[in-house]
């Protein structure tokens, strides 16, 4: 046994995510990223005097999405509360938050490893929050607040929804800590919730990392990760912070209970605040909004609203034979996927459909820049072409050509055989006379092959496809030549 | 003096709509009253000369283009912690001393798109803490009726305008009684509707659960055209509710025949003294000559108000008060870092009373003491409520005093408590939401102040509130007997 597998992790991870609404979580300026500075803001997110908030219904209709795409149970009454602390970018010097009535409480989130695991992490609670401005330090200090001699702050964030989703310690490695990560993300992009762009800050999370012996069921000192920017510093710093505290403990020391930061050029976490800072909140209910009721015909309301989910999606592909990196891919395309399920809903083959959706239909869409869910090939028509191929009524080169035909317009393979009689013939009789027709004009092939060069079977064979305009059963065309020359 | 300053607001409307007095000549005589006396009275922080006449002209002109404005060139005292576009705006603090409202609050613009005619911006208390307006740290006010006592408070500045006919309504703001307190100091009627009638939005939070806006007027009629042109939901305001709002001034009444009257046993009048016992007692009868029952009803938990109130309101305002922070707007004392800033600016931004309530309001909400005191408080405001709805079984109006004495002299009230012994009859009221109004009701002390009679109904009775209040009002005219000393 290795130190390493001595020792078990244990992390659960918070995160705020920003939420995609038309306006703030209180007020109507736009929600959106960037912008002049301070052009995005109002009498209410600048916390003037006298000014009031006024909850946004469609960001409180994304909350309990989210809360039933985890299962978790949505309470039917639930409040905003103030938390009390001062801070610059903060206008109100309080953060309307939620506190002891979350919008969401419970469920899973369903994840799965870069070899197709599939693994669960719970869900404490989802509650609904306001996110603050930035601010910008000045006059040295290289744009930290230590040594810099002026702030300056951007409201164009301040009152944007942000989601808090806390999860349970389930999560053991730094991999699964990511894997959990990139759930919620796909999860929310497809709910339509949120852009989740880390880059835009769109989504931030802090780790809460501790070990234990392996096989233990006691929790360890735990320590908070900050300043991760994205999923592979969340990999990174939950893997050094691990090792850290191996070698913490093995080296006979104890783990202090802290905030650290994590430094990507370093690759280390660093000890923020030596001490829990003894913040004092004081929550209270915030007495200028109302509490918000979610009756059940709302609920099902939503319900109705919310789509295949990923994971089951996922567990479904890896089913056709997708490998995870593939399936992964399709479910991370959610046009692309339910683009796919709709063939598969329209009665095609899933795996031969698969073919068609990740290799020639996405090939055709990079070349024409037409999203394969937008293009003139409707997932009904590809199940038509599905069948064709299946039946053995064109065989895969003519099925290629009818795909870019039909690409380009032209509609319902099955009309263009028909039409067209570009069915597969295996009448042995046509078949054979071609064959007699391409040895006549070949005959030095014909006597080459019979001399041992055996490899201009090949050569005979596409000569006869061509004869036929393709439409030759391959398979039947090479047995019948080689009968004709032995 | 111009007799036309001395007109009740329902007769101005009626004239300028009438087109028998422009309002332009009705703003210019109320003008000239203010710059004669007010010197001497300091009602107001801001005289708006120029967009009094602004406004004015612009009401002159959609009367001439036919329109009829239910307050139509009506002179109208706007207290200082309401935000009015373009205007100063001060809470009564040194923290805001400089402050232009970028933006006007709705029940503001409402009384403006009526056809008042904004005069000033009226003293106040420091963000409406306080019962004298002796706390307001830009200005002294003094009661018209003796310059060497007190006008009430908070809104005293309103109330003081509009007794010594600087303006023909104020608009006022009652957390615990600081309308219906200074209209009984300054022998007007003083309304304060159902908490939520109102929108807030716009008005300089002190304590969000329980201001609420409302009218200061030298007749009940004039208080219920007032509360017809403020009153009525607003989007802005997720507190403000959503319910049609009942024309009062349609039904106002002569007489109180079929009307129940509680006279409240645990309000002792005789602890006031004898003079003002009497007059209590006399007030009481005079209900009943005019057809009321009289019945005595029971609040037991009326002793607790006070108690409750200063746990609520300090806890809320501690919150509400801190965005007054040197970082957006309003008075900022630099400091080495920002935390410096924070308590310096504060420090000398907001005066001693704001200073107590933050104090005990962040005390009752931290850790450990919250559930002991605001906890408590909000339970004993919800009996506070219950004692009300029982005693509104018996009765459908409750009388009793609306201060625990007259207008007082600058200064005599050393110790804080002994000033919110002033509020203890109204805080009740405020506790549980209620519609109350203080009407004038005779003279005590010496000199002979005027003092109030307080009445309340239940929930959203409005109507049946000013209705009755009207009825005493004609029958006694208290109002008119008393001269002012300007
Ligand atoms: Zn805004």
């Amino acid at each position: 046994m290795t130190v390493q597998t001595r020792y078990e992790a244990v992390i659960g991870i918070e995160c705020h995510v920003e939420l995609k609404t038309r306006s703030k979580m209180f007020c109507a300026c736009a929600n959106e990223f960037g912008g002049e500075p301070n052009t995005k803001v109002c009498p209410v997110c600048l916390a003037l005097p006298g000014a009031l908030p006024v909850a946004n219904a469609e960001a409180i209709r994304h909350m309990i999405r989210a809360g039933l795409a985890f299962g978790a149970s949505i309470p039917a009454f639930s409040k905003f509360d103030r938390k009390n602390y001062f801070y610059p970018d903060m206008p109100k010097d309080y953060q309307i938050s939620q506190y002891d009535m979350p919008l969401t409480l419970g469920g899973s989130v369903r994840y799965w490893l870069e070899d197709g695991t599939l693994k669960e992490c719970k869900l404490t609670r989802i509650h609904l929050e306001e996110d603050t401005g930035k601010s910008i330090h000045g006059g040295g200090g290289d744009g930290r607040i230590a040594g810099s001699s002026f702030s300056l702050i951007d409201f164009n964030r301040a009152g944007v929804p942000l989601m808090e989703c806390v999860s349970e310690p389930d999560l053991r490695s730094a991999q699964e800590a990511v894997g959990y990560l990139e759930a919620l993300k796909r999860t929310f992009v497809q709910l339509g919730v949120s852009d989740v762009k880390m880059e835009e800050g769109s989504l931030r999370c802090d780790a809460n990392v501790s070990i234990r012996p392996a096989g233990s069921t006691e929790l360890g000192t735990k320590t908070e990760i900050k300043n991760m920017n994205s999923f592979r510093s969340v990999l990174r710093a939950i893997e050094s912070e691990i090792e850290r505290q191996i070698a913490v403990l093995e080296s006979g020391s104890r783990i202090v209970q802290e905030t650290r930061g994590w430094d990507e050029g370093q690759g280390v976490t660093h000890s923020m605040r030596s001490k829990e800072e003894a913040h004092d909140y004081r929550y209270f209910p915030d007495p200028d909004l109302v509490p918000i009721e979610v009756d059940a015909a709302l609920i099902d309301e939503l319900k109705k609203t919310i789509p295949v989910l990923p994971p089951e999606r996922f567990a479904r592909y890896r089913g056709y034979g997708m490998d995870p990196k593939q399936a992964t891919q399709l479910v991370d395309n959610f046009p692309l996927a339910d683009y796919f399920d709709a063939c598969v809903a329209a009665g095609a083959n899933p795996q031969a459909s698969m073919n068609f959706v990740l290799s020639d239909l996405s090939r055709l869409a990079n070349e024409t820049g037409t999203p394969v869910n937008e293009s003139a090939v409707t997932p009904e028509a590809l199940a038509e072409l599905v069948a064709l191929v299946e039946s053995k009524t064109v065989n895969s080169k003519i099925a290629k050509e009818l795909l870019e035909r039909m690409w380009a317009g032209e509609g319902s393979p099955k009309a263009i055989v028909e039409q067209e009689g570009l069915a597969q013939t295996s009448d042995t009789g046509e078949i054979e006379r071609l064959i007699d027709e391409v040895l006549a004009a070949n005959e030095k092939a014909a006597t080459d092959y019979k001399a041992g060069k055996t490899n201009i079977l090949g050569f005979l064979t596409g000569q006869v496809m061509k004869a036929s305009r393709g439409k030759a059963n391959p398979a039947l065309v090479n047995e019948l030549l080689r009968k004709k020359l032995e | 003096m111009n007799d036309v300053v001395k007109r009740s607001a329902a007769e101005i409307a009626r004239d300028v709509n009438a087109k028998r007095i422009s309002a332009r000549d009705v703003t210019e005589a109320v003008l000239a009253r203010v710059d004669e006396v007010d010197d001497r009275l300091g009602c107001y922080l801001t005289r708006l000369h120029d967009l009094a006449r602004e406004q004015a002209s612009r009401v002159d002109e959609r009367v001439a283009a036919g329109e009829s404005l239910p307050l139509a060139g009506v002179p109208l005292a706007v207290k200082d912690n309401m935000c009015l576009s373009g205007t100063r705006t001060t809470a009564a603090s040194k923290i805001l001393e400089n402050w232009i409202a970028p933006y006007t609050s709705t029940a503001v613009q409402r009384m403006l798109d009526a056809g008042a005619v904004p005069i000033g911006k009226s003293n106040l208390d420091e963000f409406a803490m306080g019962s004298s307006c002796e706390n307001s740290a830009l200005g002294v006010t003094r009661n018209p009726y003796d310059l060497q006592r007190v006008p009430g408070g908070s809104s005293g500045g309103s109330a003081a305008a509009v007794a010594a006919f600087e303006a023909a309504i104020g608009m006022g703001s009652d957390t615990g009684g600081s309308i219906r307190e200074p209209g009984a100091f300054c022998n007007v009627v003083g309304f304060k509707p159902t908490y939520g009638r109102v929108s807030r939005y716009g008005l300089i939070a002190f304590a969000s659960s329980l201001d609420q806006i409302g009218p200061l007027t030298r007749t009940v009629e004039d208080a219920a055209l007032a509360y017809d042109a403020m009153a009525g939901h607003d989007p802005m305001d997720s507190t403000s509710i959503d319910r049609p709002v009942e024309p009062a001034a349609p039904s106002l009444r002569e007489d109180l025949e079929g009307l129940r009257i509680g006279i409240v046993k645990e309000f002792v009048t005789a602890k006031l003294g004898a003079e003002i016992d009497a007059l209590y007692k006399r007030a009481y009868a005079e209900l009943a000559k005019l057809g009321a029952e009289l019945v005595e009803v029971s609040l037991p938990t009326a002793d607790y108000g006070l108690a409750t109130y200063y746990l609520i309101a300090p806890a809320e305002c501690s919150s509400n008060l801190a965005r007054f922070d040197g970082v957006r707007y309003g008075l900022r004392v630099d400091g080495a870092d920002v935390g410096q800033m924070y308590e310096q600016t504060r420090a000398a931004g907001f005066g001693p009373e704001v200073k107590r309530r933050i104090l005990i309001g962040t005390y009752a909400l931290s850790s450990g003491y919250y559930d002991a005191y605001y906890v408590k408080a909000q339970k004993a405001r919800t009996m506070s409520a219950q004692d009300f709805k029982k005693a509104f079984e018996h009765c459908d109006l409750i009388a009793a005093p609306a201060a625990s004495s007259p207008a007082f002299e600058f200064d005599s009230k050393s110790d804080p408590y002994s000033m919110y012994m002033m509020d203890y009859y109204t805080i009740p009221m405020s506790l549980a939401g209620l519609p109350a109004l203080s009407v004038p009701c005779g003279y005590a002390g010496t000199p002979a102040m005027p003092m109030g009679l307080q009445l309340a109904a239940p929930l959203f009775e409005e109507t049946r509130l000013l209705g009755a209040a009207h009825a005493y009002e004609r029958a006694t005219a208290y109002a008119v007997e008393g001269a002012i000393a300007v």
